[in-house]
């Protein structure tokens, strides 16, 4: 296998008494877009900080193109970063903060003219040249920050929840956009964000990170599909829990509120007797026995919201609420409270969380 | 008309007269100095007389020195507390006030003592060094406006994500300060600059007992024997005073603007 661009290797690092990143690991492949994805306080920004030289890790090295960088200077890196804040220089024009890297590199002006015109081409705002930040929205400075990050050709690019200062539809063209140039240019990626929709839609591969460790590395189709953790599950997408308990372990059998499921080859050394927690996302379970679903649970109509196109539909099993969203049909009126149900679905689509 | 703008007016009226009577009969009685006739005979002598020209100068180049000396000191101080020291930022916030509440003259003593002929330090020796003093107390006197302008200017940014923005783009520490932080902090060191300029301009004690030939020991001197020329200078000290109010009024207009607080 070929050697990984950017290694992250047993890196921890504490505060004081408080360790806020344990044990990290990470490979990243060149040209790939990684996200570091997970709530408030797991230890993802210290990682990007370590990463881009603004903290020094407690423990462990960073390694980029085989070089150690654990203890160089930010400025030794060859790192490009976007702040959350923007962070663009407020006494210089859009042009002049595009430039701040290149004068400081020592390229000569006219190189730096003619980057400058290239980087303004790639964000789309060739006009804003002499503009100053105070004069741009939210959203085009942003984009100016990416184009500074980005114009002194750095061999890596981070991105610390750049998006989250915006309102929610220019989120979304500016992810969509930031993932374009990306792959435009080639330029390994961090991004780090809270937000698993952007997350799940932008990525190569996503690290699910809590309590300052990487609970599970992987595609956003794997992260999604199959979860490595209870934290995972929970965290990425809505999810239903139901608990259950192993009554024949041989066989896969477990007993969710008196009704048997089968889970054959899932249960993973569970015993007989033991409880388990069983995860379905919405989007696999249908209201009533459908063709194809092999497994099927009676229950009673929790709850029911009407939000137009889809009807969200909440149904009782024993003591486990089961979530699940029916599109709208003009031809059949929605479930009744209190009507009794079953729901379907597929055994395979059944996680079990450890 | 409203009773609450009625009384608001007799206020302001009240108080324009509390400020501007003494100011205009100072004005007067500066022009009084031809029997009969108003003149500016006050202002010709004054504005003629080498001491006044040698004292002024005098106090203006020490004013540049304690300015450059305060820039020096607070600039970097004030950053650094910011950006990696916020915690002591209280210690020495009651710091800078302390040449608010030790008067001058204790300070002066102080320095005589300390600095004799006979002191390791000798700043009273010969008359660079002692110049050297006096510019070392006058940026002590302006500290708490210096500190306090910086500071103020500093908190209209984001000092620690553009540090880091510098940073990150290949930026050393002296680029940093130089086309970073001092930029988008300049209007705040000026104003720390003018009120630094007005205390040294008319300061008396220091330059009196560290017998310094500056502008605030001249104006004693004329005040206590002359009756037209105090008047005038007066009047001249408060036209330097509020022209240099004016200015960092005027520089305030040409601010960097703040993505965050573009007005």
């Amino acid at each position: 296998m070929a050697e990984p661009f950017l290694s992250i290797q047993h890196v921890r690092k504490s505060f004081g008494a408080t360790t806020v990143v344990q044990d990290f690991n990470l490979d990243v492949e060149p040209g790939e877009f990684v996200s570091f994805l997970g709530p408030s306080g797991c230890g993802k920004t210290t990682v990007l900080r370590m990463v881009a030289g603004f903290e020094e890790p407690s423990a462990g090295k960073i390694v980029v193109s085989g070089k150690d960088i654990t203890r160089l200077k930010p400025n030794q890196r060859n790192v490009g970063m976007v702040f959350q804040a923007y962070a663009l220089f407020p006494n210089l024009t859009v042009a002049q903060n595009i430039a701040f890297g290149l004068k400081v590199a020592g390229m000569p002006r006219a190189d730096a003219d003619r980057r400058v015109a290239e980087m303004l081409d790639i964000i789309k705002l060739p006009q804003m040249a002499d503009r100053y930040p105070y004069q741009l929205s939210g959203g085009q400075q942003q984009r100016i920050a990416l184009a500074r990050a980005i114009a002194p050709k750095p061999k890596l690019l981070l991105l610390d929840e750049p998006l989250s200062a915006l309102d929610a539809k220019v989120r979304v063209s500016l992810r969509e956009e930031i993932r374009s140039i990306q792959k435009k240019l080639g330029i390994t990626t961090i991004f780090v964000t809270h937000d698993q929709e952007e997350a799940l839609s932008i990525s190569d591969r996503i690290a699910v990170m809590y309590g300052g460790k990487a609970e599970q590395v992987g595609t956003p189709f794997e992260i999604y599909n199959r979860p490595a953790t209870k934290f995972v599950a929970n965290f990425v997408g809505t999810l239903n829990v139901l608990e259950g308990k192993v009554t024949d372990a041989a066989s896969g059998k477990v007993q969710v509120n008196s009704q048997e499921v089968s889970l054959k080859g899932k249960l993973n050394g569970s015993k007989s007797g033991d409880t388990l927690s069983l995860a379905l996302r919405p989007e696999a379970i249908s209201l009533g026995r459908q063709p194809g679903h092999d497994t099927s649970l009676s229950g009673e109509i929790a709850e029911v919201h009407f939000l137009g196109s889809v009807i969200r539909v909440r149904v009782g099993i024993g003591g486990n609420t089961v979530s699940l969203d029916t599109f709208n049909n003009s031809t059949t009126p929605p479930p009744v409270v209190g009507d009794k149900a079953d729901i379907s679905f597929s055994s395979g689509d059944m996680l079990v969380l450890h | 008309m409203k009773s609450g703008k009625f009384w608001a007016w007799v206020v302001f009226i009240l108080g324009a007269a509390y400020f501007f009577i003494p100011l205009i009969a100072t004005v007067e009685f500066s022009m009084r100095m031809r029997r009969g006739a108003y003149s500016f005979d006050a202002y010709q002598i004054v504005l003629g007389d080498a001491r006044f020209q040698a004292t002024f100068t005098y106090s203006v180049v020490a004013a540049v020195f304690t300015i450059i000396l305060g820039v020096l000191i607070v600039v970097p101080a004030a950053y650094w507390i910011r950006l990696r020291l916020p915690q002591i930022r209280p210690v020495v916030e009651f710091i800078t006030l302390l040449p608010l509440v030790i008067p001058a003259i204790v300070i002066v003593f102080g320095y005589i003592r300390m600095y004799g002929s006979n002191s390791p330090l000798p700043f009273l020796a010969n008359d660079t060094a002692t110049n050297a003093l006096l510019v070392i107390g006058y940026a002590t006197l302006s500290l708490p406006y210096m500190y306090r302008a910086v500071d103020t200017g500093l908190r209209t940014i984001d000092v620690r994500t553009l540090t880091e923005a510098a940073q990150i783009l290949g930026a050393g520490w002296g680029t940093i300060i130089t086309r970073v932080i001092l930029p988008n902090v300049l209007i705040a060191v000026l104003s720390g600059a003018f009120l630094t300029f007005a205390i040294v301009i008319g300061e008396f004690t220091m330059a009196s007992l560290l017998n310094r030939p500056a502008f605030g020991p001249y104006l004693q001197n004329i005040g206590a024997n002359r009756a037209y020329e105090p008047a005038a200078l007066a009047i001249i000290a408060f036209a330097i005073t509020w022209g240099c109010m004016s200015l960092i009024q005027i520089l305030s207009r040409f601010a960097p603007k703040s993505a965050n607080r573009p007005n």
